[in-house]
């Protein structure tokens, strides 16, 4: 599910609540139920996961001329 | 009440350490005092004294950054930009000078009779041994021009639909990356970081660091608007600061910043000063908090929320796939149990039976078609034969020479018949021929239209008759005609 991976986490739980609400809704055949179930799960996972995968997370700020360099409060005091 | 020291020497030595006020109470004292200078002292110049004077001035705390207020007279403007006016009250006046670099920050326009209120120095300008008080800040006694601009421009971006709720944009409920703009130095940077770490530590921050008050404020914070909108990663701003004065936080009522959060794609919560601090920017941002602590947490969601939704959603998705396998499971059960399956020969052997009825019928149906039309076809060929034309033919000519023969065989029998009936005739005929008779004296008289004349009242006298005689005729006319008697 390489293109889960582009997800956003809005997408997904957007994704995630569409397919929840097709297999409450309850007229789907089996086959496309368990797909459904399936794909959910992994969105699920994917929604998880970005919510615990804090590292990587930056704080930044913008330079007079123009870098993108790391900030932290810390060096400011 | 004042408290004046005197120092001649300019060093710390206390010559006098009562008030004034006291000190003119007892001239004595002060009269000593003068008695020895002139003694010992040459005298002083004009300049001297006076710059003495001045440093008094300078040196007391009392006449720095004095607040007053009064009335302005003699007010002008010089071409440099500076303001000379009177500050005058019903009891006293005192002149006042404002600097242009000063006054350019003033919102409104100083003019005479104007009650004003000042904040400055008081100093002496040596040349006029005046002293004066040199303005800092000056604003309109009663309504403040900050709020009065304030309100003007208020209303005229409200008129303008500025603030209208239409135009609000909708923040993102999962931003991943929140961009700030504020002084990268202040409290309101720190309230903000540590609250969106602290709630959804999976967003980036980027900062644009903003001047966020003094004159190049507006100009900075519009310039980090525009920034921020460039960066497409942005998914929502946070523009503010913190508290302060109406006038360091006048940067977020200057109408350009007001237009460019307006004109902004990126959504943008407002967070300047306190609770209860309303700037314009407030009015036109999409969304205002009440400080940047509060907009931080307007600006992510807290993360435990979206986890428990999250697994929410997931707990559903296991429900319904669960409920969804059991109904299947069930209807499989009941079918597996069904008539059908547990007796499926029930389902065919009358079939069976009906095919082999039907069969039967078939066959004998088809044998009794087949006798029957069989004999129809005998008859008919019989029917047909019978109609055949050579038969009809031979009886047309059995009938013909039949008739034949009859017609000549009549005919004949007429023709005979006729033939002696003929001789019959003619020998009468002969007998009678008048010829005969008029052949032994006989003649006939015939009128003029050929009537025979058989009596005598056929005509009359004058006449024309013809007389047939056999072998001519002779014409005659009637002389006379008589009846013979008894003759009727």
């Amino acid at each position: 599910m390489a293109d889960e991976k582009m997800l956003t986490f809005e997408e997904a739980m957007e994704k995630l609540e569409a397919i929840v609400e097709k297999l409450e809704e309850g007229d789907v055949p089996l086959e496309k139920a368990i797909s459904f179930y399936k794909e959910g799960m992994e969105l699920s996972k994917l929604c998880h996961n970005k919510l615990k995968h804090v590292e990587g997370q930056l704080t930044q700020i913008l330079t007079d001329d123009g870098q993108v360099v790391d900030f932290s409060i810390n060096e400011e005091e | 009440m004042i408290s004046v020291n005197v120092d001649w020497s300019g060093n710390q030595q206390l010559y006098l350490t009562q008030p004034i006020v006291k000190n003119v109470q007892h001239q004595p004292v002060l009269s000593d005092r003068q008695g020895l200078l002139l003694k010992e002292q040459q005298h002083l110049t004009v300049f001297a004294l006076t710059k003495y004077i001045r440093r008094k001035f300078d040196a007391d705390p009392h006449l720095q950054d004095v607040y007053v207020k009064g009335e302005i007279s003699n007010f002008k403007q010089h071409s440099s930009g500076h303001l000379y006016f009177t500050l005058k009250d019903e009891k006293a006046r005192i002149l006042a000078v404002m600097f242009s670099s000063y006054n350019r920050s003033i919102k409104f326009r100083p003019e005479n009779g104007m009650k004003i209120l000042i904040k400055g120095d008081i100093t002496v300008y040596e040349s006029s041994g005046q002293y004066q008080i040199y303005v800092k800040e000056m604003q309109p006694d009663g309504i403040g021009d900050l709020f009065l601009a304030y309100e003007q421009l208020k209303e005229r971006l409200d008129q303008e639909g500025l603030f209208s709720q239409r135009y609000k944009k909708e923040l993102p409920k999962h931003p991943q990356t929140v961009g700030v703009i504020t002084s990268p130095t202040g409290a309101a940077i720190r309230d903000i970081l540590t609250t969106i770490k602290r709630r959804y530590p999976i967003a980036n921050i980027l900062i644009f660091p903003a001047l966020v008050q003094g004159e190049q404020g507006a100009r900075s914070v519009v310039k980090a608007i525009e920034t921020a909108n460039n960066v497409k990663e942005i998914d929502v701003l946070i523009v503010g600061r913190g508290g302060g004065s109406i006038e360091e936080l006048w940067t977020f009522n200057e109408e350009a910043v007001a237009r460019a959060i307006f004109t902004s794609m990126v959504p943008i919560i407002s967070a300047v000063g306190h609770e209860t601090d309303f700037t314009i920017a407030d009015f036109v941002a999409d969304m205002r908090a009440p400080t940047p602590t509060a907009a931080a947490e307007l600006a992510v969601p807290h993360i435990d929320d979206l986890i428990e939704k999250v697994l929410t959603r997931q707990a559903r998705l296991i429900r319904a796939m669960k409920e969804k396998v059991s109904f299947q499971q069930e209807r499989y059960v009941r079918l597996k149990k069904s008539y059908a399956f547990r007796y499926p020969r029930r389902l065919y052997e009358q079939k069976l039976e009906q095919v082999d009825k039907v069969t039967e019928a078939l066959v004998r149906n088809a044998k009794k078609l087949s006798v029957m039309k069989s004999d129809d076809y005998l008859q008919v060929t019989k029917r047909l034969s019978r109609q055949h034309p050579q038969e009809l033919l031979k009886g047309s000519q059995e009938q013909h020479s039949r008739l034949t023969k009859a017609l000549n065989r009549t005919m004949t029998e007429i023709h005979s018949k006729k033939q002696k009936e003929f001789s019959g005739v003619l020998s009468t005929l002969e007998a009678l021929s008048p010829l005969k008779i008029m052949d032994r004296g006989y003649s006939l008289s015939y009128t003029e239209d050929g009537q025979l004349i058989k009596k005598t009242s056929q005509v009359k006298k004058g006449d024309e008759i013809r007389v047939q005689l056999p072998d001519g005729r002779v014409n005659c006319t009637v002389r006379n005609v008589e009846e013979s008697e008894g003759n009727g």
